[in-house]
């Protein structure tokens, strides 16, 4: 009993340190928040320029992060390779053979 | 702080995603589950148009739908077991 | 799942679903979307074909041979892609750098290598679904 109030009390604790921290950061969707700096600038008004391509979110995806992407599709690759491996039977490939 | 009226419909539709994740993990029938994941990313996609990104709508929904039929096949191939 | 009414809206509704999934791919740069969502479209709509009229139906559209071919050469296309770059002397996956035209914004074939990695990542996120897919389902008999 004594161990599960500990355990609430601590889990109180922890929430009311994270709840402080969260009203510590400036609202959302404000425009002159940290997150706005000269990156997301540099995106906004070059990226047409140097990519070509009307929709931002895919010339940052395929053009500025490519090597991201890149390495995202292998990711892809590995997880079919993991399920085929498991779970592939011998059972069709004997039936085709014979 | 001053809310205009999309900010009450957020506010609606995330205490929505907070219920329905707290009954995922209450249901013990994983069909039910399941069926309760596929109206999370539902009402995700209508979050995300909120909130002005239809990108990531068109996203959550394909593959929302993708995870939910992938975990019924993996769910209908294992076998149930009561305790 | 033999039944008459969902077979006939299925062959009604899934070429469109397959249609719009590849408009989503090829319009990635242009329109909201992109690669990987009209990749799992694809693929979503081949999963309810080979769930409503069976797994063999479905295997016959699409053979082991053309999804381990996708599988594989979809990564592939994608080095590919990025040796362009080199062989024009400008660093791997370059896009304007490699002096490619990039076209007019907004028309379907602009913006230089984008399109035709995106068109890659997509048939290659939709081989990947239905080779999960059809690996779960295979011993259902």
């Amino acid at each position: 009993m004594i161990r599960k109030i500990m355990i609430l009390l601590a889990v109180l604790v922890a929430a009311y340190g994270v709840l402080i921290a969260v009203a510590e950061l400036p609202p959302y969707g404000m425009s002159d928040n940290p997150v706005h700096n000269q990156v997301s600038e540099r995106y906004i008004n070059d990226a047409l320029e140097d990519t070509g391509a009307l929709n931002m979110v895919t010339s940052i995806v395929l053009d500025y992060r490519a090597y991201d992407t890149m390495f995202e599709t292998i990711v892809l690759f590995t997880a079919a390779l993991a399920v085929v491996i498991t779970l592939k039977s011998d059972k069709r490939k004997e039936r085709s053979g014979k | 702080m001053d809310f205009i009226a999309a900010d009450y419909w957020l506010i609606a539709l995330m205490s929505i995603l907070v219920v329905a994740s707290l009954a995922m993990y209450f249901i013990k029938n994983l069909i039910h589950a399941v069926i309760v994941f596929g109206a999370y990313s539902l009402v995700m996609v209508v979050i995300w148009l909120l909130m002005n990104t239809p990108d990531l709508a068109i996203t959550e929904a394909a593959a929302g739908i993708c995870t939910t039929v992938m975990m019924m096949v993996v769910i209908f191939r294992t076998k149930r077991r009561e305790e | 799942m033999r039944d008459f009414i969902l077979k006939r809206v299925a062959a009604l509704i899934l070429p469109f679903v397959c249609v719009y999934g590849f408009y989503v791919i090829f319009h990635g740069h242009i329109s909201p979307g992109g690669s990987f969502a009209g990749g799992i479209i694809v693929g979503l709509s081949f999963i309810a074909f080979s769930t409503i009229y069976g797994i063999e139906k479905g295997r016959a559209k699409l053979s082991e041979d053309v999804l381990t071919w996708t599988e594989s050469f979809g990564t592939l296309w994608y080095g590919i892609m990025g040796m362009v770059g080199i062989f024009k002397g400008v660093p791997f996956l370059a896009n304007k750098l490699a002096g490619i035209d990039l076209g007019l914004p907004g028309e379907l074939f602009s913006s230089g290598l984008i399109s035709y990695i995106g068109l890659g990542v997509g048939i290659r996120v939709a081989s990947t679904m239905i080779t999960i897919f059809f690996t779960l389902m295979e011993d259902e008999e």
